[in-house]
């Protein structure tokens, strides 16, 4: 499979480039899902590791994003030596390390909620979007950096947004050669960006095991300024230690 | 990597065959990531039409401008974001489907007061995911949509009032039905081709009964109708299938433009305000049988004044008896339209009114400028401050730095502000200079003065900027002097050749060699001086409205050749392209030499060329006649014969058009819908999208010093596209090659101050153009598969940072701050927060090394100090030095906290498995050690500890890197001091290592226990 991988990508560009007109929803999913590596393989994968950087103006700050089948994950951000856990999700409880007191803090309940909803997103929120419900739509062609995509919108379980029930809502471009992700938009929905769509690149795709993944990453506001992750490592089915998930009592800094 | 560069070089061969014709790129596939930025100003705002509240949440609102799209509040009227920049920006209607009202929301285009200055629309808009994506459902001719109604009970029974065509006749108007949701539309109401619907309105209670105002009118160039005797009120309670007038009560006569609408709490009572041929009938009347009977009940000023721009009603959703009616200062009434009040203190021109849905007190009302809210039922207001809508008629910069961007605004005056500022571009940076209407603002071009003007030239002013004070200046008749015509945006113009030179408009052209003190005419009148177009005061209609706007046969457009100050081209508002080539003693007439152009086309915009004299560029404007074509001529021969160059690429009709001052090819034009760019002369025209809606642009030029282009849009303030120098060098070569590094202005080092944005919260900022370092070049194909990355490296190849390369097909711009990276800090309990500070380099050129795959490609890039900088260089040398200095310092001293921590460990090893004799004490002398070099308790915030070494050393490091000047006295012996603990913590740290390490060490081999290993400084640094 691995072999074959790219030089099969490469073969449906040309094949797609002639159908395009007719192409379906599921058609654009699929071959996204076959074309990064193959449904099989990624029902099959059980965990992945990044290791990461972000270049804040010469601030260089390296992450840990960690995130499991069961909707567990984490990241841990490294600031001189210490290791602040971030978005650390048990199943349960959401909670992140306090930068000031350096102990860990229960996100509220609602945002606790609708991490709960995210938990079978792993490691794709298209696969299986039929069995979990979600909606799916080909909204057309656009022009992404360039290249021209597939726009698919993406809807998921609601979500509760300040105590209201908002609909959960992206849209997913899809390279129309390649049809891997180069883009995807949602609305921010709460703080002083309310509103304003953001937008989250994808590039440098290369594989990983039996799998592609994008190795170069913005994430910003749509026609607004976007700050590079660069992932510089992913480590398939890593082993984690459990614990590392649990709310910890009664102190929170984890050191290296 | 193998298979992927099979994929490339199968890419590569696709290419060679493009390379055999031209290469077009059109939008983002040309412009890339080129991006521009929006600097407001917001403190004024602009004209908002609509206000439309969600039926079930209090805290969602939206609003239509008249020239800046549509706004979201998710936050009750506190903040707002524009939901529509895709598409037109001229609103009519915004109407939430009240089945839906969370995702499907309605769009009728084009401004339905209809000022000289308002825009057009293309059609009505559907969303159905809450304003995320748009897609136009027909009505495309309409030009502007006043009303959109869905039954409550059914939502596939709609209606929409179309209002139509301002400047000409036209059949799609009147109202419209439909069965289906909106997928058809049948035409139910319909007087003729002058008539439009001002209001349509459902009865809430009964769906099937509907109300609309029809009204008869028509604008010109030169001239206002309002009313006739097609105008009339109307219902319908068959949905729409038939209609009755409604009319008793009302006067005889001819009717103008009337507002109506239902009480919501009550459908017997109705509320309409008639314009009347009879002016003692105007008012408002009311009806309580549901417009069987109508009694005129008020003729206020405030309920009369200006129908054609304040017809709008509205009654609290609770209270019949609570109306309020748009208008010069807003009205309010509660006792059911008998007496009225002004509402309270505000921006003047009141055009739409919304009441909170649950609570009456909370209201939003949509001004000239801006929207306000009010917290106690309409007496107290205050603006929304985030909303950058203000609509400049034209714009211009000086040449400071950073320079100054000058624009007059509809009814909201003329302004200067800077085009970048510390904290961005806040609502205080803004200077006003002129009260009015505010049109053309422009710069001496060697003295810290300016010219400014209100409506008609009614007042021209020569404004002091250091000194504050200002002189009246116009133009006035001598003896003998017909009457000038001024236009309502008056041409004014300064020379390049002459600093104190000073040109008006009027018919004539009027010179002043002493910035304004005494006049000269120097031309005859220039215009078309046609009679019948100068009747303004039977303009109006029913109401006369002679305010100036219309008037006409008037210069509109001065240009002075940059080449030769004898030549001056002049362009009139009645379709004259004059120029004159020996200072204004003859004059031709030359627009009989365009082919293509429609007689009298308003000239809108004439650019005298740089690069001949002879060469010059016209846009035409003939949207006053019904007429949305692009106009756009080139000549270079003074006029002889001129050469359209817009092409079918361009979408409606332009207003001005800016040349490039190096590349000929290379032109900018502001059209209605939005900005385009040719790099080809005009062959092919690119609409630039990035963060540039579709907006009137009524005027934009380049600013000669930074290449930036200025754009004063009709709605959404000034945009800036920063520095168009690369497109300057985009030509068929560069657009063949697969990666192409631009030639751009190097970076700078900008050393003021970190300090600004006072802004609070919700204010809107503008913002600043960066001044970081950039790598601008060009992509063939878009990079999606392998490692593409960019790196800094100095002259012997050291990479000094890396950067994440841009990898759009076009055009990429990597910013550099000129900052490597922060230093590796001694692991301890809390942050030492001067450790995030990464030195800066020198001033210099660097070396930029791009991988792409396989492929390498390099380039170079300069950063310069700032000029305005006081500091000398051996102070930067010294800044650099005690920066570097004190970088290696705190690396040194997080590799020994390493060591130490690593033995620590071993020694606790130790201790654990019996050594504690041997390895106590070295556990006990090191802990002690640490405890002077790091922090080894407390937090981040006011638990913190006493700093140590670690702490002082990146206090001073951040305060060194940080600032540009030479180290302080104070400084250097702070540095000497932490040099000295350095150097003792060094000497101890040996001294124990040497007592007590051997020792711990036979242990270890003793007990066949693993050896302590470290990393070499090399490695510790890179892990």
């Amino acid at each position: 499979m691995k072999r074959t991988l790219l030089t099969f990508i490469a073969c449906l560009a040309v094949t797609f480039s002639v159908q395009a007109q007719d192409i379906t929803v599921d058609e654009v999913i699929n071959s996204y899902l076959e074309n990064t590596g193959g449904i099989d393989n990624w029902k099959a994968l059980k965990g992945i590791k990044m290791m990461a950087e972000v270049n804040q103006g010469g601030m260089v700050i390296p992450l840990e994003i960690v995130s499991m089948t069961d909707g567990k994950q984490y990241t841990s951000v490294n600031f001189q030596g210490n290791s602040i856990m971030q978005g650390v999700f048990d199943g349960e409880t959401l909670w992140s390390t306090n930068f000031q007191t350096m102990a860990a803090e229960k996100a509220d309940a609602e945002m606790t909620a609708n991490m709960k909803l995210d938990a079978n997103d792993f490691p794709d929120s298209f696969l299986d979007y039929k069995e979990k419900g979600y909606e799916v739509e080909l909204m057309g062609e656009e022009s992404i950096d360039g290249a021209d995509t597939y726009k698919v919108k993406l809807v998921k379980e609601p979500k509760t947004i300040d105590g209201k029930e908002v609909a959960d809502v992206s849209f997913y471009y899809f390279d129309k050669e390649y049809f891997v992700i180069l883009a995807q938009e949602s609305e921010v929905p709460s703080g002083p960006m309310a509103g304003k769509i953001q937008r989250i690149t994808s590039g440098d795709y290369r594989e990983v095991g039996d799998l592609i993944f994008p190795f170069a990453i913005t994430q910003g506001i749509k026609d607004g300024q976007s700050q590079p992750i660069t992932i510089t490592e992913i480590v398939l089915d890593p082993e984690v230690d459990e614990t590392v998930f649990a709310f910890p009592a009664p102190t929170a800094s984890s050191e290296e | 990597m193998k298979r992927l560069l099979l994929i490339i070089l199968c890419f590569a061969s696709t290419a060679v065959v493009a390379q055999q014709k031209e290469i077009v790129l059109e939008g983002k596939q040309l412009f890339g990531d080129m991006r521009a930025r929006h600097i407001g100003p917001a403190l004024m705002s602009g004209r908002i039409i609509d206000i439309e509240s969600h039926p079930t949440d209090d805290r969602v609102l939206y609003i239509g401008t008249a020239g800046g799209g549509v706004w979201k509040s998710t936050t009750g009227g506190a903040s707002f974001q524009p939901i529509f920049d895709d598409h037109i920006q001229s609103i009519g209607k915004v109407k939430l489907d009240p089945h839906d009202p969370e995702k499907t929301i309605w769009v009728g285009t084009g401004e339905i007061w209809t000022r000289n200055s308002v825009s057009v629309g293309d059609g009505l808009y559907k969303t159905t995911d809450g304003g995320i994506n748009w897609k136009k459902v027909g009505f495309e001719k309409s030009e502007r949509i006043s009303s959109i109604e869905i039954d409550p009970t059914d939502r596939n029974k709609m209606y929409v009032g179309v209002l139509g065509a301002l400047w000409n006749g036209s059949e799609e108007r009147g109202v419209f039905a439909s069965s289906d949701g909106g997928e058809t539309w049948e035409k139910v109401l319909y007087i003729d081709e002058n008539t439009g619907c001002g209001d349509l309105i459902i009865d809430p209670q009964d769906p099937n009964t509907l109300y609309a105002s029809m009204w008869e009118f028509r604008r010109t160039a030169w001239s206002f109708n309002s009313g006739g005797t097609q105008s009339g009120l109307f219902k319908s309670t068959d949905g729409g299938k038939t209609w009755d007038k409604i009319h008793n009560g009302f006067p005889e006569g001819k009717l103008g433009r009337i507002a109506v609408t239902v009480a919501p709490s009550d459908n017997q009572v109705l509320y309409a305000v008639l314009e009347t041929e009879d002016k003692d009938k105007r008012g408002l009347y009311k009806s309580t049988d549901a417009g069987a009977n109508w009694e005129l009940t008020n003729s206020d000023f405030g309920l009369v004044v200006r129908p054609f721009y304040f017809s709008r009603i509205v009654v609290d959703p609770k209270k019949p008896d609570v109306v309020v009616k748009a208008g010069l200062f807003g009205s309010i009434s509660k006792d059911g339209g008998n007496t009225f009040k002004d509402l309270g203190y505000m921006h003047a021109d009141i055009h739409d009114i919304a009441f909170d849905i649950n609570n009456s007190d909370r209201m939003y009302v949509a001004t000239d400028g801006g929207l306000y809210r009010s917290w106690d039922g309409g007496t107290t207001m205050e603006i929304v401050e985030n909303l950058p809508l203000s609509q400049f008629y034209h714009i211009s910069v000086d040449n400071e730095t950073p320079y100054n961007v000058y624009g007059g605004l509809q009814d909201n005056g003329s302004w200067y502000g800077p085009s970048s500022s510390p904290g961005g571009v806040n609502a205080r940076d803004w200077e006003s200079v002129g009260v009015g209407d505010g049109f053309r603002v422009l710069r001496h071009p060697t003295k810290k003065i300016l010219y400014s003007e209100m409506q008609g030239a009614e007042r021209v002013w020569r404004y002091d900027m250091e000194k504050l004070q200002t002189r009246e200046i116009q133009p006035l008749p001598k003896k003998g002097d017909e009457k000038y015509r001024f236009n309502w945006n008056a041409s004014m113009a300064v020379s390049d050749h002459q600093p104190d030179r000073f040109y008006m408009g009027s018919q004539f052209l009027h010179k002043s060699e002493d910035m304004g003190e005494s006049w000269e005419i120097i031309s005859p009148d220039l215009t078309t001086n046609d009679p019948s177009k100068q009747n303004q005061s039977e303009s109006g209609g029913l109401s006369t409205d002679n305010s100036g706007a219309e008037n006409h046969c008037t210069i509109f457009t001065i240009a002075e050749s940059p080449l030769d100050e004898n030549v001056i081209w002049v362009g009139t508002d009645d379709g004259n392209v004059q120029v004159t080539q020996d200072g204004g003693k003859s004059w031709t007439n030359t627009v009989a030499n365009i082919e293509g152009l429609p007689a009298n086309t308003w000239t809108y915009h004439i650019e005298a060329s740089v690069h001949g004299k002879g060469t010059a560029y016209a846009v035409f404007d003939g949207h006053t006649s019904g007429d949305q074509n692009t106009y756009v001529y080139k000549t270079t021969d003074f006029g002889q014969s001129w050469t359209s160059i817009a092409t079918d690429d361009i979408y409606g009709f332009a207003r001005s058009i800016q040349e490039d001052y190096e590349n000929e090819d290379l032109l900018f034009l502001g059209t209605e819908f939005g900005l385009y760019i040719t790099i080809n002369g005009g062959r092919n025209w690119s609409q630039f999208t990035n963060n540039v809606p579709p907006v009137a642009i009524h005027h934009l030029t380049l600013h000669k010093g930074t290449n930036d282009l200025v754009m004063g849009t009709h709605g959404r303030g000034v945009i800036i596209l920063d520095d168009i120098s690369p497109l300057r060098q985009l030509n068929q070569e560069v657009l063949a090659k697969s990666v192409h590094f631009f030639d751009v202005p190097p970076g700078i080092f900008k050393e003021t101050s970190p300090f600004g944005g006072t802004t609070m919260e919700r204010e809107f900022v503008g913002e600043s153009k960066s001044s970081t370092a950039k790598i601008i070049y060009y992509l063939k194909r878009k990079h999606i598969f392998g490692k593409m990355t960019m790196e800094i490296q100095d002259e012997n190849g050291k990479v000094l940072t890396e950067l994440q390369a841009g990898k759009a097909k076009g055009i990429n711009v990597v910013s550099w701050n000129g900052r490597t990276r922060q230093p590796k800090m001694a692991k301890a309990k809390t942050f030492a927060r001067g450790g995030f500070t990464s030195p800066r380099v020198q001033a210099g050129t660097y070396k930029v090394v791009m991988t792409k795959g396989k492929e390498t490609y390099e380039t170079t890039v300069s950063i310069e100090n700032d000029p305005n900088s006081l500091i000398t260089d051996s102070e930067r040398i010294a800044n650099h030095e005690t920066t570097q200095k004190l970088f290696n310092m705190s690396e040194e001293l997080a590799y020994m906290v390493y060591e130490l921590d690593e033995i620590m460990g071993k020694a606790e090893e130790v201790s654990a498995a019996g050594g504690a004799k041997i390895a106590d004490p070295l556990i006990a002398k090191l802990t002690s050690l640490k405890e002077t070099l790091v922090v080894t308790t407390g937090d981040n915030y006011v638990d913190s500890a006493e700093p140590e070494l670690r702490e002082k050393m990146a206090d001073l490091f951040a305060k060194v890197a940080q600032s540009y000047a030479a180290p302080s006295s104070s400084e250097m012996e702070n540095l000497s001091l932490l040099e000295e603990r350095m150097e003792a913590a060094k000497v101890t740290f040996d001294e124990i290592k040497s007592k007590h390490w051997s020792k711990v060490e036979k242990f270890l081999n003793k007990k066949e226990m693993e050896s302590l290993s470290l990393q070499s400084y090399e490695e510790f640094m890179g892990s």
